[in-house]
């Protein structure tokens, strides 16, 4: 149901931009200010959202550790799993960050239960590869779009475009990443609606995502091959979008707008949902922190003085069966 | 206490497929088997925790404080501006599920709550409430709920099935750790009055008497003595172990699981034996008696109180470092917790081993080492006399500990021990040891006799591993360094994989130990007769 | 700990990567639509002009295969009229340059066909000649 849900409100938003800019025309609206609106909600949303969780210290040093800590001289230390070192820390988020190192290790458990129970557990690379896929491709998309955005265009923008349609199928020609990017999304899906376990922990919050971006892409796909629009005037609009001089082409078509639309909903939707994956990571405590606890002491901003029981109480308390067993007492 | 199910039964009640209602509307079933006896108030009472009060996990009424919701709220919002762990683990779960499989006790019972990720929304949804707009705006279809007297049944329920063992924050892509999650939920319940007695109890006896079991120190002194007396038996050497001896190098301290019961004892004759042999100069505290730190499962604040008692102590005594026995979360505590919270510990010095000379530069801040730490010190600079044949009859496998390895990250030390001290050694499959192991399922103040069911289900990823390798090699015996460990996993091994027992490292160590002026041995630490001196 | 040292420069960074176009642009001049210069003599091309707009890359690349593959050395347009499939002889006897016609756009938005890899473009006619 929570995909279904997800799935009539993503169609709701592209009707609401065929109506709004195609049947309405109201393409000022469409091509400025939602586009405006949105990209300040994100880029405001994303850092209030940083903000808010760095008010909060972190008043302990919790590293999940993945191999072997630093010890003795002669044992050899996982300086990557479990670093001691920045430099160690910033090589294991670098992992994380740019090869997703954690998922990379995941596993499938399976239960047998004839003949007493036997576990087993394989490895299991498909989450991994279908993350990497997708998010890979989302940036590479997210970067070749420069070449809307930027006058002149920068080599590596325009190097980058080349190399994803190096295949040459085509014409314009096909992207790689587009074709990956709907296998991706299609694969994140499906294992959310086939697999009993995530269809039971997954909100509309997580198909909605999904079906957003899919619409992106799609609009984008259809922009490009099959209902085309004068790609001039696209860029003449973003241009005028990022030079602040905004200004509405006559020639654009309403996939367009339906196209932007989605995107500025994205946008907007980014800082307040689970997408904020992407600003978290990097504050996680128990992937950012080096694994040198017993070497360097950590500051809790709010430790406070608890009330203990001292040695003079317990003595007090003990004293006589203390001297009985000739353990050593501070009073007689 | 319930009865328990057999384990052929057991295992073929474990169903993964979740149930058609939405997880919102299940209520947990209190069953026997499945969950602990609450705190007594009398003791809650005694250590000044919030709102001591009689209750029931089974009645309908749980006599919640009056502002039962006001305080929830309030606590929530504390541990929200304190912890930015809490804070982040909220916000950035994106339920890809990888953590499902990985938990031991979803592995062993099925129950989909029992998922990290999913026990992590059981605080989600009042969290997406109470401080989201668009969980206020959206209620359930925002994955939001209200907060009602069955909410807080069901985070005692999951919240007290979670040994925070840390697993699944290993395979998170975000690094989200359900011990946080479950502290907190825990913290939160504690400020209600809501804890288990398995808690409360031994944090009540750590705080007053020293120790989690309220041994007093007089009788910690007999236990001592007797050990001694076997310890003489065994090897013709009468060894004295110094008592809050002022002015000794060293202070040592251990969970008391290890002088309170088998198979713990083993190990702890199996320290005393070490630290005779190389001449330490060091002593144990009886007010400090305890390494092990329940407060841990209740709250920072009971923490704190307990821990803060080593090192008040070994600044009393005046030794220069502390050396630490073979724990689990004691580990944790000390190597992740104890110099913020009650440091800097600028009364002692760097650790150095008298023996060899070796400064431990990894504890030069909190200035307390691991015993692994220490003996693979002592055997990688052939300190001490060794003989492993004297454990030929022992096919060993070792159970790496959760904290120790995904909250330090002990993990070569413990094996270069046991190569030293024992002729037959098979690893488990990879993914059940070093950091990617298994919780023996009692942890976490969970090895408690009313949860048996659970323990048993808990338990068995582990024990599925113990019984592959005791097939395939004829394993017999299981090492662990961790007190919890020695005490939960015998009835765990009892029940899935009989036939293996289980063993501290330093039970090994001072079997194979060789010491100056002793007897030629004829038994084990145990009164086993050793290997070629059965007839 | 709040290691506000490492987030605030983090933050300030992403502002910077995330605005990047806003900035990228400052320095350089007024944006301006590209403007192909047109045939001066010819009013219409072999097809509406907006529909080559958006479609004569596939028109293109649909004479290339009738003429590579197919043999076939003449385009009949949607009015009627036949011409010969040819860039050189029929697109570029009006669209003259391929500098001040062709690259215009595709160089604005950073598109790069490989018509050029066999043709030779012809030779550009320098103003004033």
């Amino acid at each position: 149901m929570s995909a279904v849900y997800s799935l009539i409100i993503v169609l709701a938003l592209v009707l609401v931009a065929v109506v709004g800019a195609g049947g309405g025309g109201l393409h000022a609206l469409f091509g400025v200010v939602i586009p405006y609106v949105a990209f300040v909600v994100f880029l405001a949303g994303f850092i209030y959202r940083v903000i808010n969780w760095a008010k909060s210290p972190v008043p302990f040093r919790i590293p999940t550790t993945a191999g072997q800590q630093e010890s003795l001289k002669w044992i050899k230390q996982n300086k990557l799993d479990n670093p001691s070192t920045t430099w160690g820390v910033i090589g294991r988020m670098v992992l994380e960050i740019l090869f997703f190192r954690s998922l990379f290790r995941n596993t499938k458990m399976q239960l047998k239960v004839n003949g007493g129970p036997s576990l087993s557990y394989g490895s299991s690379k498909f989450l991994w590869v279908g993350a990497i896929v997708f998010h890979y491709c989302f940036f590479i998309i997210l970067l070749r779009h420069g070449r809307f955005f930027t006058d002149p265009v920068p080599g590596c923008i325009e190097w980058l475009d080349k190399l994803d349609s190096i295949l040459q199928i085509g014409v314009p020609n096909i992207y790689i990443t587009e074709f990956l990017i709907v296998g991706a999304l299609l694969y994140l899906f499906l294992r959310r609606v086939c697999d009993s376990k995530l269809r039971y922990i997954s909100l509309p919050a997580d198909y909605f995502p999904l079906f957003l971006i899919m619409a992106i892409v799609i609009t984008g796909i259809l922009m490009r091959y099959f209902i085309r629009t004068d790609i001039v005037a696209a860029k003449d609009l973003i241009m005028g979008l990022v030079t602040l001089h905004p200004k509405v082409p006559e020639t654009l078509g309403t996939i367009f707008y339906v196209h932007v639309f989605l995107v500025s909903i994205l946008m907007a939707y980014f800082p307040w949902s689970k997408l904020m994956h992407a600003g978290g990571i990097f504050l996680s405590p128990t992937r950012n922190l080096a694994n040198n606890n017993r070497m360097k002491r950590h500051i809790n901003p709010w430790n406070y003085p608890v009330k203990l029981h001292t040695y003079e109480e317990w003595e007090d308390e003990f004293r006589d069966v203390l001297k009985e067993a000739g353990i050593p007492v501070e009073k007689e | 206490m319930s009865k328990l199910p057999k384990p052929k039964d057991l295992a073929s009640s474990i169903n993964y497929t979740p149930p058609r209602e939405h997880w919102m509307d299940i209520k947990p079933e209190f069953r026997p088997g499945t969950y602990s006896y609450p705190a007594k108030p009398q003791l809650v009472e005694k250590m000044g925790f919030p709102n001591p009060h009689e209750w029931s996990p089974t009645d309908e009424d749980w006599h919640l404080p009056e502002n039962w919701q006001e305080i929830v709220y309030n606590t929530f919002r504390d541990r929200l501006e304190k912890y930015r762990s809490l804070k982040v683990f909220m916000d950035i779960c994106v339920r890809c599920g990888a953590c499902a499989d990985k938990c031991h006790y979803f592995i062993g019972s099925g129950d989909p709550k029992n998922m990290p990720v999913l026990r992590a929304e059981l605080l989600r949804s009042i969290y997406r409430k109470d401080f989201t707009t668009f969980g206020k705006i959206l209620g359930r279809f925002g994955g939001a709920r209200k907060l009602t007297e069955d909410v807080i049944k069901e985070w005692f329920y999951y919240f007290y099935q979670c040994t925070e063992c840390r697993r699944c924050s290993l395979f998170c892509p975000y690094g989200i750790d359900t011990a946080e999650i479950t502290m907190m939920g825990r913290e939160i319940l504690h400020e209600l009055g809501i804890s288990i007695n398995w808690v409360m109890e031994p944090i009540y006896n750590c705080f007053h008497v020293g120790n989690h079991i309220g041994i007093p120190p007089h009788t910690f002194k007999d236990i001592v003595d007797f050990m001694c007396d076997d310890i003489e038996e065994i090897t013709g050497i009468r060894i004295e172990v110094p008592l809050n001896k002022k002015g000794a190098e060293v202070l040592f301290v251990t969970p008391s699981g290890d002088y309170f019961a088998d198979p713990g004892t083993y190990t702890f004759m199996g320290y005393l034996m070490l630290f005779h042999e190389i001449g330490l100069d060091y002593t144990m505290s009886t007010y400090a008696a305890e390494g092990g730190n329940f407060g841990l499962f209740n709250s920072f604040e009971a923490m704190k109180r307990l821990n803060a008692k080593i090192y008040a102590e070994a600044k009393r005594l005046g030794v220069k470092w502390i050396l630490g026995g073979e724990c689990g979360h004691m580990w944790r505590v000390i190597h992740q917790y104890m110099d913020t919270m009650n440091g800097p510990a600028d009364f002692l010095e760097v650790p150095r081993s008298p023996i060899t000379g070796t400064v431990f530069h990894n504890a030069k801040s909190t200035k307390m080492v691991h015993i692994c730490e220490f003996t693979a010190d002592l055997i990688k600079h052939g300190a001490i006399k060794l003989d492993p044949s004297r454990n030929d009859d022992l096919i060993v496998t070792h159970h790496d500990s959760c904290n120790p390895s995904r909250a330090m990250g002990l993990l070569e030390e413990p094996r270069y021990i046991l190569k030293h001290v024992c002729n037959h050694f098979y690893e488990m499959p990879e993914q059940t040891i070093r950091e990617q192991t298994f919780c023996c399922g009692s942890g976490a103040g969970l090895n408690n006799d009313e949860f048996m069911e659970m323990r048993m289900r808990g338990g068995l990823p582990r024990a599925n591993a113990v019984k592959y390798v005791h097939d395939k090699y004829g394993v017999n015996t299981l090492t662990c360094i961790c007190a919890i460990d020695r005490a939960a996993l015998p009835t765990l091994m009892d029940y899935w994989v009989p036939g293996v027992r289980v063993a501290g490292i330093h039970e090994l160590v001072a079997n194979a130990l060789v010491m100056k002026g002793e007897k030629e041995r004829e038994t084990n630490l145990r009164g086993e007769p050793l290997p070629g001196k059965e007839g | 700990m709040y290691d506000k040292d490492k987030i605030i420069p983090g933050l300030i960074i992403f502002f910077f990567l995330i605005t990047f176009p806003l900035w990228y642009n400052l320095g350089q001049a007024a944006y301006e639509s590209p403007k192909p210069k047109l045939p001066v003599n010819v009013k219409k091309c072999i097809e509406d002009t907006e529909w080559m707009r958006a479609n004569h890359m596939e028109l293109l690349n649909e004479w290339r295969d009738m003429v590579v593959r197919h043999d076939m050395t003449h385009y009949v347009n949607s009015a009627g009229v036949n011409y010969e499939i040819s860039l050189q002889k029929t697109c570029m006897k009006c669209h003259t340059s391929k500098k001040e016609f062709c690259d215009k756009c595709h160089v604005k938005v950073s598109v790069s066909p490989y018509c050029w890899d066999c043709h030779v473009a012809p030779e550009e006619v320098t103003n004033g000649q």
